[in-house]
């Protein structure tokens, strides 16, 4: 992944409708009153964009309270998954609700919720008529502690004997596989139970842990009992809350006020992780999960850039800081494992790319493990759609990975539907945000996801390159490009000078020019100095290729030949080439010429003259020229691109 | 977690959070907002309020703390007087 500013450069910017959703720096009453008009005027997606950015931002229970009212506003216009879940409770939940519906409408789905009465769970589940029932969930949670329905393993362990506290477990499994079988008769929602937390501290301390038959030993008895029941059930799924609680710290997880106050046993500051944890079941269930991850390369699959520091110097490997890297593979591995594609979207030269991919030591993932890549200096967005395209996928069930917050920003405005994986500048934290995404969450597994990637790789091997080729030709045709050519004039003298200056990526000598200089080159006879302007559907972007050449005899050098980075990738360059090679015909060369002079920064002009059907002819130190014989040159401008060419006044 | 924007006072916090899970606007509150002035300000509402506000500010109210929170104004000085105790 290339230095941030020059990436920016690179981007095509293409949501103009969604430009709005870009502005980052709105003090949070703007936000609120932003949406407040969006509802107001009717405008239902841009509300919706607001809303999900706010929330992005503000991820906290107030916010959840503004953001859940707001959704009420706007459910019915937008196309969400709807679901109705409904909660089986011995506690309080109630406060948690408005946070999981913010979750919810983040990953796209419309939660209708019905909550049981406190601690009527068993009632609800056995009675046909409960409001449960009549409510016709999706889904429910059973969402009971430990110490609700296991009171003689939890508060009153103390004075229970080892056959009484045994015979509890059992009782407490059995109860549990009558109310799932209860439950199947009257509906086929999925059900999702959460299991029994063990207390900490034990009840006896760390005599506890010195047996099997001791409280955590019995807890953990029945939990294996739920787990056997939950897969020997078709859409019963356990919810491993104990993991959960010590993820997060048991000593900070509960409230013990709270829960005397408002029978809340959970903490306001983890009310979120509590609702994210019931969104990692939701996901999955309502199908709103993503089906690919598409990785950047630079700075996210390892340290460093390819292009520029090769491949001793990228960081992969086993020691810091390269083991971060190798983290986020083993993570990317067990997404495979899930049956999720892993895709590439890199700007990079290819051969550099997948040299590292293939020959670096330090790699875990291999090109293999990739069912579909783009490795150009194109547009990442276009990029995405046809990775989409190309596995035959919705754009909306792709994910993406890029260490670079303004690609993502990108990525975000023009393409709303994809899961953007926010990440911080510390690539320690890549592997735990993938991991925490709960658009990788699954429940059941097939034979088919796990060979899927296997599949794709094959199905890449048998129809190659040509199924990407012709999707980029319609990207260049959709863009409806066109391009002003014309001899450098007093007007563009400073912009063309500027250029030589400034450009150093897709620039073949990198030779910088004065003002001066440029004036006195383009009086003399030989020297012909050509600025291209290029404007397409989405806007002009002004004059942005300069091309110098000097005849000599029967032979035309090539002096200069740079494009701002803002249009690499869209054969301007070829359209400027080809009319060179045809004014250099038509001034009687029968030879055009080029040198490519290698620097840190221009690997992206690296293939250009091979590219266009060049021969090499020479190589040294400082570089390689390249020459094409115009006689049986095919050089042509592209026929997508639609050129206007001023001729000078005075030929030969 | 943190809200983007300039430095607010507690009182200006306390009444943007209170906005939003009240459901009215901040400009219509004032320190003097109570239960009694304020239609949606039920027991329920009033716990979801303290959540808010634990959550905020990083932290925790005993029940009689939380029975001192009789309007907004009562309730920000309590939270800025714990906040003096114990700096976030």
């Amino acid at each position: 992944m290339p230095h941030p500013k020059i990436a920016f450069c690179a981007i095509l910017v293409w949501a103009t409708a969604n430009t709005e959703a870009m502005s980052s720096d709105h003090n949070p009453p703007n936000r609120r009153a932003e949406i407040e008009q969006h509802l107001a005027d009717g405008k239902f997606d841009r509300a919706s964009t607001a809303l999900r950015e706010l929330w992005r931002r503000e991820t906290n229970s107030a916010t959840a309270a503004f953001v859940a009212t707001r959704l009420d506003q706007l459910r019915d216009q937008l196309p969400l998954t709807k679901f109705k879940l409904a909660f089986l409770r011995s506690f309080t939940v109630e406060p948690i609700l408005p946070i999981l519906r913010a979750e919810a409408f983040a990953c796209g789905i419309d939660l209708e919720i019905h909550v049981g009465d406190f601690n009527t769970y068993v009632q609800d589940i056995v009675d046909a008529d409960s409001s449960l029932y009549r409510f016709a969930p999706n889904a429910a949670i059973l969402a009971v502690r430990a110490e609700d329905v296991a009171p003689d393993l939890t508060i009153n362990f103390a004075d229970r004997s080892p056959e009484a506290a045994q015979q509890a477990a059992a009782r407490v499994a059995r109860s549990y596989e009558q109310w799932v079988s209860s439950f199947r008769q009257h509906s086929q929602a999925a059900l999702i139970i959460h299991a029994l937390e063990c207390p900490k501290p034990a009840s006896l301390g760390v005599l506890d842990s010195q047996s099997e038959s001791g409280q955590s030993g019995l807890i953990r008895q029945v939990n294996r009992e739920l787990r056997r029941l939950a897969s020997a059930q078709h859409g019963v799924y356990l919810l491993d809350y104990d993991a959960l609680v010590a993820r997060h710290g048991s000593e900070h997880w509960h409230d013990a006020r709270k829960w005397q106050m408002a029978r809340l046993p959970i903490a306001a500051d983890h009310l979120l992780h509590m609702a994210r944890e019931w969104i990692r079941f939701l996901v999955p269930l309502t199908g709103r999960t993503a089906k690919c991850l598409v990785v950047d390369l630079d700075n996210t699959l390892w340290g460093g850039i390819i292009g520029e520091d090769g491949m001793a110097g990228i960081k992969v490997s086993a020691e810091y800081p390269g083991a971060a890297f190798q983290a986020l593979h083993r993570a990317l591995l067990d997404l495979s494992r899930k049956g999720i594609l892993l895709a590439i979207s890199s700007k990079n030269n290819l051969d550099d790319a997948m040299e590292a991919l293939e020959k670096h030591p330090g790699m875990l993932v291999r090109a293999k493990d990739f069912a579909a890549m783009r490795i150009n200096w194109g547009d990442k967005t276009q990029n995405l759609r046809e990775i989409a395209d190309e596995l035959n996928i919705g754009i909306d069930s792709l994910a993406f990975l890029d260490d670079n917050p303004f690609e993502r920003e990108q990525v975000r405005a023009a393409l709303p539907e994809i899961t953007v994986i926010d990440i911080s500048s510390n690539p320690l934290e890549y592997a735990a945000a993938v991991r925490d995404c709960p658009v990788f969450e699954r429940l059941t597994l097939s034979a088919e996801d796990q060979q899927r990637t296997a599949m794709y790789a094959e199905q890449r091997q048998r129809s190659g390159a040509e199924q990407s080729f012709q999707t980029k030709e319609d990207f260049f045709r959709y863009l409806e490009q066109e391009a002003d050519l014309e001899p450098v004039t007093d007007l563009t003298l400073a912009r063309v000078a500027q250029l030589t200056q400034k450009t150093n990526q897709f620039n073949v000598t990198t030779r910088r020019y004065s003002e001066a200089q440029i004036a006195e080159m383009s009086k003399q006879r030989s020297w012909n100095i050509f600025s291209i302007k290029v404007r397409d559907r989405f806007g002009d972007h002004g004059l942005v290729g300069v091309a110098i050449t000097r005849d000599e005899g029967e032979q035309c050098e090539i002096d200069t030949f740079l494009l701002s980075c803002r249009v690499i990738g869209r054969t301007v360059e070829t359209a400027l080439l080809a009319h060179i090679a045809k004014s250099a015909t038509d001034r009687g060369c029968r030879r055009l010429v080029g040198w490519f002079l290698p620097t840190k920064k221009n690997a992206p002009a690296r293939d250009f003259y091979r590219q266009h059907g060049f021969a090499e002819q020479q190589k040294n130190d400082a570089g390689t020229l390249w020459m094409l014989d115009l006689k049986s040159s095919t050089l042509s401008v592209p026929d997508w691109i639609k050129l206007n060419v001023t001729e000078t006044a005075t030929t030969r | 977690m943190k809200n983007e924007g300039e430095e607010l006072s507690t009182f200006d916090e306390v009444r943007s959070i209170a906005s939003d899970i009240l459901g009215v606007p901040a400009a219509s509150l004032s320190a003097a907002s109570a239960p009694a002035t304020i239609e949606n300000w039920d027991s329920v509402q009033h716990l979801n309020l303290v959540l808010a506000l634990e959550e905020k500010f990083s932290l925790q109210l005993s029940p009689e703390e939380i029975d001192q929170m009789k309007t907004l104004g009562a309730t920000a000085q309590l939270i800025d007087s714990k906040l003096q105790a114990s700096p976030r």
